[in-house]
């Protein structure tokens, strides 16, 4: 069968394999738009804890036996931990600095995480073996369904889902949108600003290690490969619009997709459509796509 | 403590329940208040009256310990808060109106309202503020900055009612509504003295704030200047109209 003179059978495959990248950058975006929301700090080591997240995986499985579904609940947790130290050490130090020296410190910190696991593992991939449930796939018949990037897709929506739940339909996290939007108010009504502060960061790192997780058994894992992913995902935010959760999660699947699809009909522009998307946005309506506008 | 345990006799002891003394503020480099001094009695409604830009919101963010660079006392009943954090001073029982009401957009009619914590009991139950502002039920699915100005109002003094709070700061509460609605908002505040609340109520309205306080400060180039019963205030019209440039 041919789709506009494709087959079905490579646009498909094309489609899949743009959702799954598509799953991660949504769950990648939407830890950054959270972290952006309450800490106006574009969090450049973020790159960095989703690459933790994967060697978390693969260093619990061999040092611990930990299997995969294990890891994915304490490789975050662990993850999530860290963040939430650094925010409180090293981070708290420079809200009232300008934004700019977020951006670098982050980066720096990204540096040098990044740069110790080189230095440690070396730069070449790493194998993680694919659990046994996630082995083999489903014929639908029209194409093959592997169960490991099938199981991909539905643990990011699940995720992306529930996270968007807590914030938009919880107490906790209407004081969460509080503080984003008006954190002194929000501190002189006796709510615990600094620690929402802290468990969002940690929260939003441990997304990342929970993504992290994920790719381990698809993609390998080394220590750049935080960094590959993350440019896009910053693309993804800003179409997005920054500090929108739902724009976050929505606009990671729907660019993983129009990825997915330029590479059937013009693979050489499937790196660079993205980019070519953001400035587009970025001219038209400068906050995002589901950003306010000022 | 002479008569305890009977809350009309406390409620009319001569004993200072919320005190200012030298309380002193900075934006940045410039100086905004000096040695500002007052005291409310529990129950007390007081007005900070004063011009533009005399310092009378700045007292009250420095109360609530808003202002970065502050110094001075605050005490409310016994305890010490000119040097506790927002946090703390919301939490030891001082409810904060802001003048821009601070309705937040991203919550809803009904989470603004259960936003603040409780600190105290014996707080409002959201059925009596319901009652008392019947808009906020009707409308409580509604975006908070959906409502018109003067439900915002009614919600950003609704919502500090339910923390059990006993002092009530409130800065502006009538600015820019209509005359129904800033009736509306005096009957509220003389209901919430017959609650036994505490108020102190910063207005540029000196009719409203005449119709509903007990006493009166009035501030100047961040200070107070004087202080003004409410049964003399139309024996001193003609004082009030120099401070006030009226």
């Amino acid at each position: 069968m041919l789709i506009f003179g494709i087959p079905l059978q490579l646009l498909s495959t094309q489609i899949l394999l743009g959702l799954i990248n598509g799953a991660f950058y949504a769950i990648l975006s939407l830890g950054l738009a959270i972290i952006f929301g309450l800490l106006n700090i574009v969090n450049f080591a973020h790159g960095a804890f989703y690459m933790m997240g994967a060697f978390g995986a693969l260093l619990m499985l061999d040092h611990f036996a930990m299997n995969y579904w294990l890891a994915l609940l304490v490789v975050p947790l662990t993850i999530g931990l860290l963040g939430c130290v650094i925010e409180r050490l090293i981070l708290r130090r420079i809200y009232d600095l300008d934004h700019l020296y977020g951006m670098i410190l982050t980066f720096g910190m990204g540096l040098v995480i990044v740069g110790l696991f080189r230095n440690q593992y070396g730069a070449t991939g790493l194998p993680y073996s694919m659990p046994a449930a996630l082995q083999g796939g489903y014929n639908l018949g029209f194409m093959f369904l592997p169960a490991s990037r099938a199981f991909v897709i539905l643990a990011s929506v699940a995720v992306c889902l529930v996270t968007w739940l807590v914030i938009e339909k919880t107490r906790l996290g209407s004081w969460l949108r509080a503080a984003t939007e008006k954190p002194e108010l929000t501190e002189a009504f006796g709510i615990n600003v600094p620690l929402l502060i802290t468990l969002t960061y940690g929260f939003g790192v441990a997304l990342a290690g929970f993504a992290g997780v994920l790719a381990a058994p698809i993609y390998s894992v080394n220590p750049m490969m935080g960094s590959d992913l993350i440019i896009v995902v910053f693309a993804v935010v800003v179409i997005g619009g920054m500090g929108s959760i739902s724009g976050a999660i929505l606009t990671g699947f729907m660019l993983g997709l129009v990825e997915g699809v330029t590479k059937v009909f013009w693979p050489q522009a499937s790196t660079t459509v993205i980019f070519v998307i953001m400035a587009i946005v970025l001219l038209i309506r400068p906050a995002g796509l589901f950003g306010k506008q000022a | 403590m002479p008569i305890s345990g009977c809350p009309m006799a406390d409620r009319l002891s001569q004993n200072p329940h919320f005190q200012v003394t030298d309380l002193e503020a900075w934006y940045g480099e410039s100086h905004v208040l000096h040695r500002v001094s007052f005291d409310i009695r529990e129950g007390e409604v007081v007005t900070l009256l004063g011009r533009n830009g005399a310092g009378k919101s700045t007292t009250l963010k420095s109360i609530m310990g808003m202002i970065k660079r502050r110094q001075g006392s605050v005490r409310l009943r016994e305890k010490e808060l000119g040097r506790a954090s927002s946090r703390a001073i919301a939490r030891a029982g001082i409810a904060f109106c802001p003048e821009d009401r601070g309705i937040y957009s991203s919550l809803t009619v009904e989470e603004n309202l259960m936003l603040p914590p409780v600190v105290a009991s014996g707080g409002m139950s959201v059925a009596e503020i319901h009652t008392l502002f019947p808009n906020l039920a009707e409308r409580r699915r509604s975006q908070g900055t959906r409502l018109s100005g003067g439900e915002q109002q009614m919600l950003a003094i609704g919502r500090i009612l339910r923390t059990g709070a006993r002092l009530l700061l409130l800065d502006e509460p009538t600015e820019g509504l209509a005359p129904v609605i800033v009736q509306q908002i005096g009957a509220t505040i003389r209901q919430l003295k017959e609650r036994g609340y505490t108020v102190l109520l910063v207005e540029q309205n000196f009719h409203f704030a005449a119709s509903v306080a007990d006493r009166h400060y009035v501030m100047d180039h961040g200070q107070v200047v004087d202080m003004i019963p409410g049964p003399e205030i139309a024996d001193n019209m003609a004082k009030l109209s120099t401070y006030l440039g009226v």
